[in-house]
């Protein structure tokens, strides 16, 4: 197989030299057949896992501490054992992958949808379930088609649906496509999504989906990635998996990086093993930034991460030492802007994001990110006012009192504050709006001083 | 909602302060009732909570440190400390409502809501005082109708949906929503579906700003120049709780009420807008002598010397129709003029469309929390309960939705409850009486009718469970006699004599017409007519009278010389409108105390103009026998008088003074000599939250006989079944600003399997053949209704369907015909019919 390559069918991935727990199958250009995934075991941790008992799986997958990929980074195994025992309960996977920068899940639903099926199998057999939905992207066309095919072939093969493999176990996989927003991968919004309402979160307590989920029954909601980690831990066991990262964070994670990067792309790294800088300059992962310039910030976690700098290239991938740091890992989505980048353009970019991603149901969120946007919008239309600046970190604070998460800026001689930060909201989304203005305020402060003083020329 | 077992001894501190809330209670709740109010938009304590306005955001610590919570969405735990006016607070407080009024339109001045308006309100009272909202504010279209009744302005919105779930939590009519999202959110109808909901005016009552707003009271009148008056509705007979609202002594606006024991604050739509009738410019408002182009105006004592006259004569040769919609205490100086004045029983406050009021007077009541029991067993026999008596029908809902209330339905056609009843009985005109027998017996392996066996399995398991079980019963069908009514209620009693009953009948006061004696037979306190004297009255009747059916039929046949009108409109509300036209034109005199010109009304010598509910003080008896005020809120126009006050004066122009010049007097003499109402304390009536339930202890020996047979028919046609709707071409409805457009236009409603059968398509029109006379009516296919019945509501535009029944039948058969070809008559068809025969 060849390393260190552009991956042409797979758009996006990036082949490197690690470990490959979940990406083993991407150099296959048709990795997401049915024999081709048979050919290279495919359904073997599934027919390994039937000839044990539920408890034992759970408990597998418990000593292998598999941390939730979908940003919380919650361990699995613990989650699976919040359920109360109550019948009938679901499990919800969430593929409403949509986090800005994030694409991972994308090209795992894609190049090795019958992985993520054996995981999703697992599961249910683990905690006694017959049902799994599997939510997939609205936009995420290619997904879609790919797992649908495979749902089909493992439905005619018998690894799903009644009586698998000849046992008595009957498990059924429902596809849902999502209807295009964001806030539906925060998983309460996907239930109320799923259960045909509109996607707004609900208030955890009372609605913590472990205990009243899916049509208020005991559901467990865990990401793709996540579940596509089982039938390696599964084959190699516990003990395999967590020679792979750090002792906190066992495992790999597929990380997407974009931006500014020679090789931007989707790679799988050994948790805590290699540093922001490794990343962005090693020769097997992005190479440099481009054009060699100087790096002037990136986000670690996605769009809802506060920013880093140069200051923190040193910080292993790892989520707790990421989140000590003032930021977060969160999905894995890493994007990198260089000297050439106006800070006041990337702040309104993301801040556009969150306003119009807003579902509508809490005032601070829903007020709160459009104002921000529109504050944004008008400096840079040259109407800016020197209290706009304060005014901004005002809104943030309203939205989310208290210190905001930023990260240590040793040339002033401020140290950060950790993830996450309060918030008046029900879901992360509003905060989140907060993270790009908090980091460029902070940071370039400056930059947006200049823009009220001297609004740039404004092309007709 | 709160849990109903509440449990007290939940200590938690509150500003410093320890308290104890309930168990489960909501922190909201609990502070409010310890006497600290948190600001609050979304939050209602009839709905669930949603926690989406964030303004009743506290600050909580629950042994992690604290941290800001929405009130309206957390229990109280052990040891919780709450601070409702720290720092964190007052921030969290301030931000909500500059966010919540960057994009509100600062239009108080020319608002509906400005003066009584929470945001208004909390701005003043949490708010930052000023806002740094520099940008252009949000713009919408100013208001859209999103019904008949109900505009809509999303740039005042704060998208606290209130509306929005009410309308689908409470009211189960789903049609408004938010559309779009982030700041462009907003609550809109689906294209081409308004807002047609029975409850839409509870939406604007519940709106905390001027988002919704009523089209009958929009820039009517500003809520500081209001005078209020708390009364009774009386459209119906749940007897919903309101207030009266009213500018330079208009009434302008009605507003629920929250009675526990109620209507829970919702009003249907009929409650909230009928004073539109009020102020209609047809009222009559001066005595009127003499009919057609001779009738003129004139003074009271003319008029009222005009009436006695045809008031002298043999007392049997006199009847009384109607009264349901007057005040208990005006029912009681009818009752005390006609039975121990006159002397004639020929009184009946029913009019054919109602129960037998021996059934209604005697069967041991059950309350609407009864009913409404968590947990318990429902049986519906009787009308569509969100058509006639929707505030009940919420309760019933809200019941089967959320406490686990199980329904059974025994009704001629589906409902809107049908979706949520555990069984249907689905039985044809006729034949409930029978099914309940069946189930009674334990006759469940074979079919009844159109009932079938498992349907039979399954209610009788519900029955039988141990489960209380309430009987809801009304008239279903105005063509299929009310005696099948009864046998369902005696078949219930012997399967389940535990049961108890609620009646839904469908007019006004009724409840109380019946209690003061209103119907033959009966005096005052539910006596049966078997004494000689009766309190401080002249007399009693001596013999039994007739009630509405049989004084029609008297008239025919010159038994009667004078009838009197109680605001009756037998005309229009009597099932056999065929019958009602003939009887009235051949009575020689007609007294008619009325409000409006009505058909029947018309056709009187005299007419004493009577002032309407709101105009005069009285009392109202709901399904329950609870009692409530009716009161006063503006003058009655011109010379109205209350009708108590005629009767009076009606008496004196005929020989006795009735014994009572003031309200109070006759409610003394009222409790001195009616059985039930000895007990009753009439400061308690005025003042008690819900009203005291009449206790009564007649536990009477209702006889049930064997239910009626199975009716035959011919064989062939289809059974009609008549019943009404809440919009109509009635008078209060028509006379109504805004109200008189709802009406639907008539027509019938076909079982799809029929409708595929007669090979009916699209807008092709239907000949209904009754006999006598053939009428054309549009069809619609309704999945509602049984094969081989028929469904015509009564009195609407186009045609009224009453006109198709014939009274003293059990049941009524229609054959249909469409152009060129008779297919009802067709063999197959015909031998299914015939099956029930």
């Amino acid at each position: 197989m060849a390393t260190n390559a552009y991956v042409e069918h797979a758009p996006g991935y990036v082949d490197n030299v690690g470990p490959k727990v979940v990406t083993s199958r991407f150099g296959d250009p048709e990795s997401y057949k049915l024999e081709r995934s048979e050919a290279t075991g495919g359904y073997g941790a599934l027919r390994a896992v039937l000839q044990m008992k539920p408890d034992e799986v759970h408990g597998q997958v418990r000593d292998a501490v598999l941390l939730g990929r979908g940003g919380a980074g919650f361990p699995a195994g613990v989650k699976w054992g919040f359920m109360p025992p109550v019948w009938p309960r679901y499990l919800v996977v969430n593929g409403d992958e949509s986090e800005p920068g994030t694409y991972k899940d994308r090209l795992l639903m894609e190049r090795d949808p019958h992985q993520l099926i054996e995981g999703c199998l697992i599961t249910c057999y683990a905690l006694g379930l017959n049902t799994c939905f599997l939510y997939v992207r609205g936009e995420m066309a290619l997904a879609q088609e790919r797992i649908a095919e495979a749902l089909n072939d493992a439905y005619e093969a018998g690894y799903v649906g009644r009586n698998i493999m000849g046992t008595d176990v009957s498990i059924d996989v429902v596809l849902t496509w999502g209807a295009g927003a964001y806030i539906v991968g925060e998983e309460t919004a996907l239930i109320e999504s799923l259960e045909g309402n509109r996607g707004m979160p609900r208030l955890k307590p009372p609605f913590f989906p472990a205990a009243k989920g899916l049509y208020m029954k005991p559901t467990i909601v865990n990401n793709v990635e996540t579940l596509a980690n089982l039938p390696w831990i599964m084959l190699n066991g516990p003990e395999a998996y967590k020679q792979f990262g750090s002792e906190k964070s066992p495992g790999t994670r597929m990380l997407a990086i974009s931006g500014h990067v020679k090789r931007p792309g989707v790679y799988e790294v050994e948790q805590g093993k290699v540093t922001f800088r490794d990343l962005f300059y090693g020769d097997n992962y992005c190479q440099g930034i481009r054009d060699d310039n100087d790096l002037k910030m990136f986000i670690p976690g996605g769009g809802s991460a506060p920013w880093f700098f140069e200051d923190q290239l040193d910080l292993p991938l790892e989520a707790a030492d990421v989140g000590a740091a003032g930021s977060m890992l969160g999905s894995g989505a890493i994007v990198v802007m260089d000297e050439t980048t106006d800070a006041v353009r990337a702040c309104l970019r993301v801040v556009r994001f969150f306003a119009r991603e807003s579902c509508g149901k809490c005032t601070p969120c829903r007020e709160g990110t459009t104002w921000e946007e529109k504050i944004l919008q008008r400096i840079l239309d040259g109407h800016g006012r020197p209290e706009d600046i304060d005014l901004l970190l005002d809104i943030g604070s309203q939205i989310s009192p208290g210190p905001y998460p930023v990260a240590a800026f040793e040339a002033a001689g401020e140290t950060a504050v950790p993830f996450p930060p309060k918030q008046t909201t029900i879901c992360p989304l509003g905060p989140s709006s907060v993270a790009p203005i908090t980091s460029a305020i902070r940071r370039f402060r400056d930059e947006f001083e200049a823009k009220i003083q001297a609004p740039e020329e404004v092309p007709a | 909602m709160t849990s109903t077992e509440a449990v007290t001894g939940v200590p938690f501190t509150l500003n410093g302060k320890e308290l104890e809330a309930d168990s489960g209670e909501l922190l909201i709740d609990a502070a409010e009732r310890h006497g600290v109010h948190i600001p609050r938009f979304c939050y209602h304590p009839r709905m669930k909570p949603v926690g989406m306005c964030r303004m009743c955001l506290v600050e909580v610590d629950t042994g992690r440190g604290p941290a800001l919570q929405p009130s309206c969405m957390l229990p109280v735990t052990p040891e919780m400390k709450v601070e409702t006016e720290s720092e964190a607070t007052k921030e969290a407080q301030d931000g909500v409502l500059e966010f919540l009024l960057a994009n509100h339109p600062l239009d108080c001045p020319v608002c509906d809501k400005g003066g009584e308006c929470p945001l208004q309100d909390n701005a003043y009272a949490f708010g930052p005082g000023e806002t740094r909202f520099v940008e252009e504010k949000r713009h919408y279209e100013k208001p859209i109708p999103i019904s008949d009744l109900v505009h809509l302005d999303r740039e005042r919105c704060i998208l606290c949906d209130r509306c929005t779930r009410f309308a689908s939590e409470v009211a189960g009519d789903s049609l408004i929503h938010f559309i779009d999202r982030g700041s462009q959110t907003q609550v809109n109808t689906f294209p081409d579906h308004p807002f047609a909901s029975y409850f839409s005016g509870n939406t604007v009552q519940i709106c905390p700003v001027g988002a919704l707003t009523s089209a009958p009271y929009r820039f009517k009148a500003r809520p500081w120049d209001l005078d209020a008056v708390e009364s009774t509705a009386a459209v119906d007979t749940t007897g919903a709780r309101v207030v009266l609202q009213s500018s330079q002594d208009k009434l302008v606006r009605v507003v629920g009420v929250d009675s526990d024991a109620v209507n829970w604050s919702w009003l249907s739509d009929k409650d909230r807008f009928s004073y539109g009738a009020n102020n209609s410019p047809d009222r009559i408002t001066e005595p009127q002598i003499g009919t057609g182009s001779s009738r003129t105006s004139a003074r009271w004592g003319d008029a009222l010397k005009h009436a006695a006259r045809s008031l002298r004569g043999d007392a049997n040769r006199i009847a009384a129709i109607g009264g349901s919609r007057m005040s208990l205490e005006s029912q009681y100086a009818w009752s005390k003029l006609l039975k121990g004045v006159l002397g004639t029983d020929n009184v009946d406050a029913q009019l054919g469309d109602g129960l037998p009021a021996a059934l209604v007077l005697g069967i041991d009541r059950a309350t609407i929390a009864e009913a409404c029991e968590p947990g318990g067993v429902i049986v519906l026999v009787g009308p569509d309960p969100k058509e006639e008596v929707p505030t009940l029908f919420l309760r019933l809902r809200h019941a089967i939705v959320e406490d686990g209330a199980s329904l059974i339905e025994l009704t001629p056609r589906a409902t809107s409850l049908s979706n949520l009843a555990d069984v249907r009985l689905a039985a044809t005109p006729g034949t409930a009486g029978q099914v309940m027998a069946a189930l009674a017996d334990g006759r469940l392996d074979e079919e009844v009718g159109t009932v079938g066996s498992p349907e039979l399995a399954k209610a009788h398991e519900l029955l039988t469970s141990g489960r209380p079980v309430t009987m809801v019963f009304g008239r279903a069908n105005l063509a299929e006699s009310a005696r099948y009514v009864a046998d369902a209620v005696g078949g219930l009693r012997r399967l389940v004599p535990e049961a108890r009953f609620l009646p839904a009948l469908r007019r006004g006061n009724v409840h109380g017409a019946l209690e003061m004696g209103l119907a033959p037979g009966f005096l005052p306190g539910g006596i049966r007519n078997r004494r000689t004297n009766f309190g401080r009255w002249p007399s009693t009747p001596e013999f039994e009278g007739k009630d509405t059916d049989n004084i029609l039929r008297g008239c025919l046949n010159g038994e009667f010389d004078t009838v009197v009108l109680l605001g009756a409109d037998p005309l229009g509300d009597f099932p056999d409108q065929k019958l009602a036209a003939e009887a009235l034109a051949s009575v020689d005199n007609i007294i008619s105390v009325d409000s409006f010109l009505t058909e029947s009304s018309n056709l009187a010598d005299v007419i004493l103009p009577a002032a309407m509910w709101g105009e005069y003080d009285g009392t109202f008896c709901n399904m329950e026998r609870r009692l409530s005020p009716m009161r006063a809120k503006v003058t009655a126009p011109g010379r109205c008088r209350p009708d108590w006050m005629i009767a009076a004066e009606l008496s004196l122009s005929v020989g006795p003074d009735l014994g009572f010049a003031t309200l109070e007097e006759l409610q003394n003499e009222l409790s001195s000599s009616a059985g039930s109402f000895t007990d009753i304390n009439w400061d308690e009536v005025s003042s008690a939250d819900d009203g005291p339930i009449l206790s009564t202890d007649r536990n009477w020996d209702l006889e049930f006989g064997d239910p009626a047979d199975l009716p035959s028919g011919p064989g062939y046609g289809f059974r009609l079944i008549v019943d009404r709707k809440m919009w109509d071409m009635g008078t209060t409805t028509q006379q109504s600003d805004g109200l008189g457009g709802l009406a639907q236009t008539a027509a019938i409603r076909l079982a799809p399997a029929d409708v595929q059968l007669m090979e009916l398509a699209g807008n092709e029109v239907v000949t209904i053949d009754q006999g006598e006379f053939q009428v054309e009516v549009p069809f619609v296919s309704d999945p509602a209704v049984i094969p081989r019945t028929a469904w015509l509501p009564a009195r609407l535009p186009g045609f009224d369907a009453r006109r198709l029944v014939a009274a003293g039948r059990s049941i009524t058969q229609v054959r249909l015909h469409l152009p060129d070809r008779d297919v009802a008559a067709g063999g197959s068809a015909g031998e299914k019919g015939g099956n029930n025969g």
